[in-house]
């Protein structure tokens, strides 16, 4: 297979003894899957092996009344009917091995379910067919309750609530806000200086990861009080460390053996099946398979969540970017998974790979009664890039440019300061919109042709903002801010038991780009200076003063509302990793 | 259930086994006489990861009831092989790096086997249609065209190995 290799980029910043890059390298599992003989999970066999099947909330929405297994438990060979109460410690959240949220989803939920598919009660059987007869057999008493599906229609108030842990419907970051914020620079004044102020919204769809082989875990009784479990799993220590934590049991007690995977893309991290697996074989002594049917992978495996974006720019007639505001609701489905962390992966992304003095960013990570939301390739990344490139397009159209050298034009270079407040480095957008430009025969000007990332950043383009314009919107009460999202913990002040807010309506755009105001705005003293506005026709874009404040940076504020913190923090996933 | 003895020829060799009513092909190579290179993936007839040739056609063994294979001669990847040897497709599919998980691979193989059995210089458009039945969400299908086509090239996929 011949692989391009593209020297010429950068070839003066490489080092040129590349003993590996651009030769293909055997992988080391070829010859187990031409041969078939690469161990997957189900590839295990087990004498006396037991199968487990769910029983599935047909309803978006219900309260559990009871649940009557007296008919199925008796099936023929039906070995157990499992329910909620047998799980040793029925809450959990996933991302509770880094500290990060709040324990939320049952394992197997006990007095309502909040999306279809949720289970309620396991069937352990001899046969795979006589576990699907039993489930039929078993009777609910439902209750149904009033469902949202629209991230934006479950934030306003008397919405009805999806995930109890979370009242208001929205994840709480940092212990203290009903979103993530960024905020960087003051994008209001920009707008109100900028040329144009042009919206839009985007909406993804859910996207299901589809692994050609679903997600499964088979477990059995092992030597020393020990069980051992073959899993698919694309996290063996998360979910060896969920298992634990669910099961209440010592992690050196469980025996996990995985790493072939059929296919993950994100969706085999849930953890869901090990410690369903493993609790079904401690409670029959025997091996136990929990496995998704293709049905139950498409309906009930977590996909990659919806996201809806509305992204504002104010651009100058120039093409330069003077700000950028986002509203984002990631829609977690019932539960949080892992969506709380694909937010703060996402802000930490924004705007994109452009260099722009004044960010703003509001992301919800919002329960819905759907499907609950996991990783997938890039999540965080993917579906706010689909939002902002669409958006680049909208803005070079309106604008009258063309939509690549409007990138080039507004491109990140080496040494600029992100929004995120790091500088950028090994940047290379520019020359991806080169090549893209010469492969698609798009002829691009010579000023944008001779523009590179290695040059022309940094300098002004480094320094943070002089003012940065920051706000308590959305701050809730209840939630300890020692820890992310630690609600009523030892030492924490004392609480209710349940926070009684009700969630502000989230900021949202209006529907028509703001009329341009009539009158200069107000002006604080510590507000950014104008734009610097060409008094000709720019002939030459690239050259245009950058609307870097001219003041040099001052330290940045201390951030509000800033209680001592208690625990040392140790992920990065936090953006507030200590120093 | 009642149970019901099945002979047939595995890979050339000789199985007996019985299997229940209604049960799949699938199940039986699995469970049943420990084959455990066809794959799993949606037990509906439209992933191909359980492809196997029945009688040196593809057949997919989810939906084939395994007492109609009786007296029949099924082939799997497990009889790809010559003793050590790899099969051409097998090689060609390492070469051209054809699988990523390999969830998919037995099927593609077996599907790509009975192509190259039946027409031993297929065009790509020919190779496309032989594996339109089986999904691959790793490779984007590219690199495993390139590897059957590769196969067929050097002309002895469709002799070597058993079954």
């Amino acid at each position: 297979m011949s692989i391009e290799f593209r020297k010429e980029l950068f070839a003066d910043e490489r080092d040129d003894n590349l003993n590996e890059i651009g030769k293909p390298t055997q992988r080391q599992d070829m010859v187990g899957h031409v041969t078939g003989r690469s161990p997957f999970y189900d590839d295990h066999l087990f004498e006396g092996l037991l199968h487990m099947r769910c029983v599935r909330s047909p309803h978006h929405h219900a309260r559990i009344r009871s649940i009557d297994v007296s008919a199925a438990a008796s099936m023929p060979g039906v070995k157990r009917v499992v329910l909620g109460k047998d799980v040793p410690r029925n809450l959990n959240t996933l991302l509770s091995l880094l500290d990060f949220g709040l324990d939320d989803e049952p394992l197997i939920s006990e007095r309502k379910v909040s999306y279809k598919g949720e289970p309620v009660a396991v069937v352990i059987a001899e046969s795979e067919h006589a576990a699907r007869d039993a489930v039929a057999k078993v009777r609910v008493d439902w209750e149904v309750l009033p469902h949202v599906l629209d991230v934006e229609e479950a934030i306003v108030p008397n919405a009805p609530t999806v995930n109890e842990t979370y009242p208001g419907n929205c994840f709480i970051y940092h212990g203290k806000y009903t979103h993530q914020k960024l905020r960087y620079g003051d994008v209001d004044a920009a707008f109100a200086q900028a040329d144009h102020v042009i919206e839009g919204r985007y909406q993804m769809s859910p996207i299901e990861q589809a692994p050609t082989e679903t997600c499964g875990a088979i477990a059995a009784p092992e030597n020393n009080n020990r069980y051992v479990c073959y899993t698919s799993t694309q996290a063996l220590f998360f979910s060896l460390g969920t298992a634990a934590k669910l099961l209440d049991v010592a992690s050196n007690r469980l025996h996990f053996i995985g790493g072939t995977v059929g296919g993950g893309f994100g969706g085999k991290v849930d953890s869901l099946h090990e410690p369903m697996a493993i609790l079904g074989s401690m409670l029959t002594g025997r091996p136990c398979k929990y496995m998704f049917d293709r049905a139950e992978e498409m309906q009930v495996g977590a996909p990659r969540g919806a996201e809806r974006w509305y992204v504002t720019d104010g651009v100058m007639n120039d093409g330069r970017l003077v700000a950028r505001k986002f509203v984002g609701y990631f829609d977690s489905g019932a539960y949080t998974r892992l969506s709380s962390y694909a937010i703060i992966k996402a802000v930490g992304h924004l705007p994109g790979p452009y260099t722009i003095p004044n960010v703003y960013a509001d992301v919800y990570c919002v329960f819905t009664n759907r499907t609950p939301a996991t990783a997938m390739r890039g999540f965080g990344i993917t579906g706010v890039d689909f939002a902002i490139e669409a958006h680049m397009d909208k803005v070079a159209e309106q604008i009258g440019m063309d939509p690549i050298e409007f990138r080039i034009l507004n491109s990140y270079r080496d040494g600029d300061m992100k929004a995120h407040r790091r500088l950028a480095k090994n940047t290379a957008l520019i020359e991806c919109c080169q090549v893209a430009a010469e492969k698609a025969k798009w002829s691009l000007s010579d000023q944008a042709k001779r523009q590179n990332s290695l040059t022309g950043g940094g300098g002004e383009r480094a320094q943070l903002p002089n003012f940065t314009k920051t706000d308590e919107n959305g701050r809730v009460e209840g939630f300890s801010t020692g820890s992310y999202a630690q609600k009523n913990k030892p030492g924490a002040p004392a609480q209710p038991p349940q926070p009684n807010y009700q969630p502000q309506p989230a900021p949202r755009p209006s529907a028509p780009p703001p009329a341009p105001p009539t009158a200069p705005p107000p002006q604080t003293p510590a507000a950014p200076p104008p734009i610097p506005r060409p008094t000709t026709q720019v002939q030459d874009p690239f050259s245009a003063p950058t609307p870097t404040p001219p003041n040099p940076p001052q330290p940045p504020a201390a951030p509000p509302g800033g209680a001592p913190r208690r625990t040392t923090r140790f992920s990065s996933i936090s953006g507030l990793r200590r120093r | 259930m009642a149970k019901k003895p099945v002979q047939f020829t595995l890979n050339g060799s000789e199985k007996a086994t019985f299997v229940e009513e209604g049960q799949n092909l699938l199940d039986v190579l699995r469970r049943g006489v420990g084959d455990l290179t066809p794959k799993y993936g949606c037990a509906q007839g439209t992933c191909g990861a359980c492809t196997v040739l029945i009688d040196g056609e593809p057949h997919l063994s989810c939906l084939t009831l395994a007492e109609t294979v009786e007296g029949r001669s099924v082939a799997t990847v497990a009889g790809l092989e010559n003793g050590a040897a790899l099969h051409p497709l097998q090689e060609a599919f390492m070469r051209n790096f054809a699988a990523q998980c390999g969830y998919c691979t037995p099927g593609m193989l077996m599907a790509a086997k009975a192509l190259l059995e039946r027409n031993p210089r297929p065009t790509r458009e020919e190779v496309v249609e032989a594996i339109s039945g089986n999904i691959c969400r790793c490779t984007g299908y590219e690199a495993i065209i390139a590897a059957i086509l590769e196969a067929a090239g050097s002309g002895s996929a469709a002799s070597k190995g058993r079954g």
